[in-house]
């Protein structure tokens, strides 16, 4: 058992005296997907129902979006940002780069959620609000969007996961995010079995907590 | 209390009302009858403007829609309607449902909205389910809470689309007993209906409309005894 072994004890040895690089990735990666989930999430809602608003100006905004971040490549967007901005003086430091882009990218797959969910609730709803007097968004906030939330759940929770997933694209930029760091530190030792399968795991950590959260989320939804 | 003047709408190339003038005093009874798709729903809901008219006046308590869209609001709190499918607010309780419009856009106080909700539920027999959800309740259940939450925005005016169309045969009747003591209240009626003994009871005018238009006007008794229009003496022959 030597050094052909990927995962020999001694690289894990390394790993673990190198555990700080890998906390560190990891505060980033949890720091990227906060921010990034939280704009993500408002960006959806208030494009969604964009995607449903009387104004078509209003409806065409929303497919622009939608389908400008939904159909080219989330490496292009993050890259494009980091390089590209700079050019004309828009300079950001890289979790910030990390945020908006991720969160533009995932803003658009939950505005499509957020849109499918209104659409899901009777349109006699709406009239219904309406004719009491409700203006369009008293009865968006307190009539359509609290149904349309149980079909609405479940895909934005996909997204959401995805969402921490793609926060290793930050590795591309030098994020210093948990995929970043591992790659680096094991670029530097050859040492890819611990480091790559510590990331995986931290990853699958991640997402299975924020997953189990939002089926506790979904049952309270359900009336 | 309601002045439609030469109303006029149009669903693309399909003119669905054409040139409507149609006049309700206060706290008359009309009942809009007619033939499926000659635009009696379209009509009533030009009233609150859930359909806007393409050309024409609407005139709701003296105040025209049309012009002075800022007063909408108003006018919507004043009219209220029940809807066919009763459009309940599903993730409501039935009290709940009654209370939300008063509190949130009148400005009621919770406290103040809940009494008079179960006073109202109490007038259409539910006051026992104020505590349920609307998908426990029946059909006709379900619209007497549309009525009692209608009731409880203290509208001047009640507009009907097709109350009853889509109940079962057995509880048409519990809803019309109640639209019927709610017609002797004296408030102001609008209502689309297929229910002929509904018009006669409390009707003070019938109006009978065709391909969207209104082709006769009288009381219940002229009407459905001697009604003038062919369409409507067809109509009558049908369904009678």
């Amino acid at each position: 058992m030597g050094v052909n072994n990927p995962f020999a004890l001694y690289k894990w040895q390394a790993l673990f005296d190198a555990r700080d690089i890998f906390i560190d990735g990891l505060t980033t990666t949890l720091e990227v997907a906060i921010g990034a989930l939280i704009l993500s999430v408002l960006l959806g809602i208030i494009f969604g129902i964009a995607g449903v608003f009387p104004n078509k100006f209003i409806r065409v905004l929303n497919r622009v979006y939608v389908e400008f971040f939904q159909n080219t490549p989330l490496v292009v967007q993050v890259v494009f940002i980091y390089n590209a901005l700079p050019q004309i003086h828009i300079v950001m430091p890289v979790l910030l780069i990390g945020i908006i882009g991720v969160g533009l990218y995932t803003g658009a797959y939950m505005a499509e959620a957020v849109r499918g969910g209104i659409l899901s609730v009777s349109k006699g709803q709406l009239e219904a609000a309406m004719s009491q007097g409700f203006n369009y968004w008293q009865a968006m906030w307190y009539i359509i969007l609290p149904q349309a939330k149980r079909v609405m759940l479940p895909s934005m929770a996909n997204q959401a996961i995805n969402l921490v997933k793609n926060t290793s694209v930050l590795a591309m930029i030098a994020g210093g995010d948990l995929m970043y760091q591992a790659d680096s530190w094991s670029g530097s030792n050859m040492y890819y079995g611990p480091a790559y399968l510590t990331a995986g795991v931290s990853y699958w950590i991640i997402c299975f907590l924020l997953s189990k959260y939002i089926n506790k989320l979904e049952k309270k939804a359900e009336v | 209390m309601i002045h439609l003047i030469g109303v006029n709408k149009y669903f693309g190339n399909n003119h669905v009302l054409k040139d409507i003038n149609l006049h309700v005093k206060p706290g008359e009874k009309v009942v809009v009858i007619g033939p499926s798709g000659s635009g009696k729903s379209t009509m009533i809901r030009c009233i609150n403007q859930l359909e806007k008219p393409d050309s024409g006046d609407v005139i709701v308590d003296g105040i025209n829609l049309i012009k002075s869209k800022a007063q909408l609001k108003k006018i919507r709190q004043e009219a209220a309607m029940v809807f066919q499918q009763f459009n309940l607010y599903p993730h409501k309780t039935v009290l709940e449902n009654l209370t939300i419009a008063p509190i949130l856009v009148q400005g009621k106080n919770r406290d103040e909205a809940e009494q008079t909700g179960l006073e109202f539920l109490a007038r259409v027999g539910l006051k026992d389910k104020a505590g349920a959800y609307p998908s426990q309740l029946s059909g006709g259940q379900q619209q007497r809470v549309a009525i009692a939450r209608a009731l409880n925005m203290h509208p001047k005016i009640m507009l009907f689309d097709e109350p009853t169309s889509a109940l079962d045969p057995e509880m048409i009747k519990e809803v019309l007993d109640v639209m019927v003591d709610l017609a002797h209240s004296g408030i102001t009626m609008v209502c689309v209906t297929h229910e002929m003994g509904f018009a006669r009871e409390v009707a003070d005018h019938v109006i009978f409309m065709a391909d969207g238009q209104i082709l006769e006007t009288g009381t219940p008794a002229a009407f459905f005894d001697n009604p003038q229009n062919e369409r409507a003496k067809q109509f009558l022959s049908k369904i009678l």
